[in-house]
């Protein structure tokens, strides 16, 4: 019975291919499409040896236009395939803007279930890897504003893979962020084949009586250092990583929060309108009355990401999470 | 289609005049001046490539190939014309007059990269594709209603043709009649996408005709032929006559950035071979050896003087001083927000020490 489940040692990119491999020999009905995935096994290979083992049929090189593309994959939803689609990066996910918040997200609703589009959207995102301007941009709050669409955004090797394989079975179209700086960075066992990773379920990366940390993506390894840093100082923090941003893990805030009474919120993105404000509002209706502090929101600031020369003062850093954390804890 | 519009040319890749109407224009001084261009620029690129394999700049878009497209559209230029050039483009943007030390800071991911020399009307390079191509439309038409004789040229690769914004400005700008020139340097892939799989059309330039835009297709890697033509198409925008899309053909010998690998996608031995027969400069060199102009020491002369230019801005760039965080909150907008305030303020006292 006790069948010893294989591993392998790979990246959160290699979990990527993986997921893509698993589902593409599964099921015939998963076609990618994309800029560049083809030959060049997309530019940050994810993609890579897909197109020779499943044939340009499959593993389309799109023309330069994400409207296009996207809209296409809308089509093909709609006509029983399930499209996986690279978005280059997550900053040249506008073109397609309109496509993925007029159409992908309300078919369903419009035609009242008749019509569904079961389709995901890959794309990486963020700074922090010395990319050149708007590449590195991390607005995930104007997708998880829009009802209709599932965003998720795992942060390591055996998340990816487990996240990705959920995210080409569910029924409703999914946007799937692959911070950048962990595609390489990380390297995780991960079990071969299929398994899944529950949409819309956080994870408790470290456990801690103090303070509750809640993040989720690139900040996961920052936030990990910092609450390893508290630690030595006697602060011990509850780290969870979300890993889906809509629809957000309610349960495990509040589980959380109850037991700490502190809360620090650590995101990427911008502070206005940014997901971290949901997270505060989900606070706020779960566990007002168990509040020791107010809690503190580390972002990225109201500005445009700046260029990689300013990066390092726009991304939330350890020393910015470690004063919020003390500031929590000697309220 | 394609015979409707064949590759234009004046100088061939043995540097012969092919084109009899242009031969009183061929003189060794209007030569030399091309050349020396197209020199400056060549060192300047693959100065770059060897400072961000020495991390002295972050990935880098070399344009080594497409000299002639980018020289020759840029020197013709009026210098109160609009340009609104691409990532790959600062070739051109150098050499209307863009500051060097400025170029490298944007590769070196500074702000200041993106602000031109007082008086010139350069944009930032345009990184989503095709962003910029409405933008042109826009200034040429904000020229036009101010009833200037300035006209814009917006630069864009063959990728950047299936982008609904290349469409959408080529459609406005035919019907407002804008002064401004679509200046397309095919150089036949998008990263790693060949032109076959970009579009089903053989040329760009007939894309044009959708819109009853004058289009012209050319030997992008001839100088002068893109030279002339860019200045047809200026005259053309400045006497009211509106848009003209150029198809300059031409390609590029190396990776995409500094972050590609084109071995993944294109033979490179290939790629290379092509050098020898259509490089905008050395078709240059040969027509100087057939005239018996060529001299060593002119050329010696124009790449030191090229070099020391390129140093100089290389010093300035890394004694540029180190980035202020104040600026990231700075230039959001002409008064700054609360928020942004609220952050800057916390921020700076977070690194000021205070707060460790
Ligand atoms: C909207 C958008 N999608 C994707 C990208 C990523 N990308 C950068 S350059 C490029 C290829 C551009 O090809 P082309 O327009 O032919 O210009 P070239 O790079 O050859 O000069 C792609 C896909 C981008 N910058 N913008």
């Amino acid at each position: 019975m006790n069948t010893a489940i294989k591993t392998r040692t790979i990246t959160l990119v290699q979990a990527i291919t993986d997921a893509l491999d698993t589902m593409m020999e599964e099921k015939s009905e998963v076609l990618l499409l994309g800029e560049d995935i083809g030959k060049n096994g997309g530019v940050f290979r994810a993609t890579d040896g897909l197109q020779e083992k499943y044939g340009e049929g499959r593993v389309i090189d799109t023309p330069l236009s994400e409207a296009g593309f996207v809209g296409a994959g809308i089509g093909l939803a709609v006509n029983g395939f399930i499209p996986v689609i690279e978005i280059q990066f997550m900053g040249f996910i506008y073109p397609a803007y309109e496509q993925i918040m007029t159409h992908a997200t309300r078919l369903r609703m419009r035609t009242m279930g008749h019509y569904t589009v079961p389709m995901v959207i890959r794309a990486p995102y963020g700074a922090g890897v010395r990319a050149p301007e708007i590449h590195c941009d991390s607005t995930e709050a104007i997708f998880t504003h829009m009802p209709g669409i599932k965003v998720v955004c795992p942060s390591s090797p055996y998340d990816a893979k487990g996240l990705l394989i959920a995210a080409i079975e569910d029924p409703d179209p999914v946007l799937f962020m692959e911070p950048m700086r962990c595609y390489r960075s990380i390297k995780a066992e991960v079990p071969e084949g299929k398994y899944v990773v529950e949409i819309g379920k956080g994870k408790k990366l470290l456990e801690g009586d103090d303070v509750s940390i809640i993040t989720w993506g690139a900040m996961v390894p920052i936030v990990l250092n910092a609450a390893q840093e508290m630690k030595e100082k006697g602060v011990y923090c509850d780290v969870i990583d979300l890993r889906t941003l809509y629809p957000i893990d309610n349960e495990i805030i509040a589980d959380s929060v109850q037991k700490t009474g502190r809360t620090v919120i650590v995101h990427e993105a911008h502070a206005t309108g940014g997901v971290g404000n949901d997270v505060l509002s989900i606070i706020n209706d779960t566990s007002f009355l168990f509040q020791k502090a107010p809690v503190e929101r580390v972002t990225g600031f109201d500005v445009p990401v700046p260029y990689f020369g300013f990066e390092d003062h726009y991304l939330p850093s350890e020393a910015r999470i470690i004063h919020a954390i003390k500031k929590v804890m000697s309220f | 289609m394609e015979s409707q519009f064949p590759i234009l040319q004046i100088m061939d890749c043995n540097g012969q005049i092919v084109s009899p109407m242009y031969k009183d224009n061929i003189s060794e001084d209007f030569v030399k001046k091309f050349y020396k261009q197209l020199l400056r620029i060549r060192l300047f690129d693959r100065k770059a490539v060897s400072l961000q394999r020495q991390g002295r700049i972050g990935t880098y878009a070399p344009f080594e190939g497409q000299e002639a497209a980018q020289v020759g559209s840029a020197l013709a230029l009026e210098p109160a014309d609009w340009m609104f050039p691409t990532y790959r483009d600062h070739g051109a943007a150098f050499v209307f007059g863009h500051s060097l030390r400025n170029i490298l800071l944007f590769w070196n991911g500074r702000n200041e990269g993106c602000v031109p020399p007082n008086g010139k009307r350069i944009f930032p390079p345009g990184i989503p594709i095709a962003t910029q191509i409405p933008h042109a439309v826009g200034a040429a038409l904000a020229e036009k209603i101010k009833g200037s004789n300035h006209a814009a040229i917006a630069y864009f690769g063959d990728g950047a043709t299936s982008e609904g914004d290349f469409h959408e400005g080529l459609n406005f700008a035919s019907v407002i009649k804008a002064p401004v020139v679509f200046f397309n340097q095919n150089n036949q892939y998008a990263i790693s996408v060949p032109i076959e799989k970009q579009m089903n059309t053989k040329t760009i330039a007939q894309k044009a005709l959708a819109y009853d835009i004058p289009s012209v297709r050319l030997d992008g890697n001839d100088v002068f032929i893109v030279y002339f033509e860019t200045l047809k198409a200026l005259e053309r925008a400045r006497n009211g006559d509106g848009p003209t899309l150029i198809e300059a053909v031409t390609w590029r010998y190396g990776a995409h950035t500094t972050a590609d690998d084109p071995s993944k996608y294109r033979d490179q031995i290939e790629s290379n071979n092509r050098r020898e027969e259509t490089d905008p400069l050395l078709r240059i060199e040969r027509w100087l050896k057939n005239e018996g102009l060529y001299e060593e020491k002119w050329i010696r002369q124009i790449e030191t003087d090229a070099i020391q230019e390129i140093e100089l801005a290389i010093a300035e760039m890394e004694a540029f001083p180190k980035a202020n965080p104040a600026d990231i909150f700075d230039y959001v907008f002409a008064e700054p927000t609360w928020q942004i305030n609220q952050q800057k303020e916390e921020y700076l006292r977070l690194i000021g020490g205070e707060a460790k």
